[in-house]
């Protein structure tokens, strides 16, 4: 029974590794395929969020209680500061008359 | 070869691949249009680099290292923030 439990979590953390290392990989095409930088931070901040932590979750599933503990708050404080972040970022950019993409006309450039 | 054996060869893999992902980020940081565009990147080569030093923790069995990588995310949302700042109003008052 306890041996099955082990292989469960393991057989999770892998699962939760690779989508987190496909999540990290589609956040960086999209940073550097996407035409804008609203749009980048768009791809950017969700992939990487989840990313992350997918992660930091599947190294929780392997490690001892107070490590794991540890881990699920990092994975916590980057859900809270990389959309402030990337909010930040998007008002400068806005602030700073960058007009998004979608809103140009055909000859404005 | 158990899953334990796989698991761990798997965060070694992992990790080679984010640094990978880090040097695609780069290109954006050195190209990137405007200077958002460039504080962007560096912000996700932040968050890259913590889940390398996490990965890095448990391949080596350091414990110390989660410090090192919680202080490494207060430095890098801290940086981004006073960055998006001074970009905005043009001075950090």
């Amino acid at each position: 029974m306890n041996a099955l439990i082990e292989q469960v979590l393991g057989f999770l953390a892998l699962l939760s590794l690779c989508g987190g290392l496909f999540f990290l990989f589609v956040g960086t095409v999209g940073l550097l395929r996407l035409p804008d930088v609203f749009n980048r931070l768009h791809a950017t901040t969700k992939c990487d969020t989840l990313g992350a932590g997918l992660i930091l979750l599947s190294l929780a599933l392997q490690s001892t209680a107070t490590i794991g503990i540890r881990l699920i708050l990092l994975a916590l404080f980057i859900l809270i500061t990389n959309p402030t972040a990337a909010h930040v970022i998007a008002r400068a950019a806005y602030k700073t008359g960058i007009t998004p993409v979608l809103s140009r006309r055909p000859g404005d450039d | 070869m158990d899953l334990a054996q796989i698991l761990s060869f798997s965060y070694e893999i992992g990790a080679i691949l984010v640094m990978l992902m880090i040097f695609l980020s780069l290109v954006r940081a050195l190209l990137g249009p405007t200077a958002q565009d460039r504080v962007t990147a560096i912000n996700i080569i932040g968050t890259k680099t913590l889940v390398i030093i996490t990965l890095i923790a448990k391949v080596y069995g350091h414990q110390y290292f989660l410090d090192i990588a919680m202080v490494y995310a207060l430095m890098s949302f801290i940086t981004t923030i006073g960055v998006a700042k001074y970009l905005e109003k043009g001075a950090l008052d």
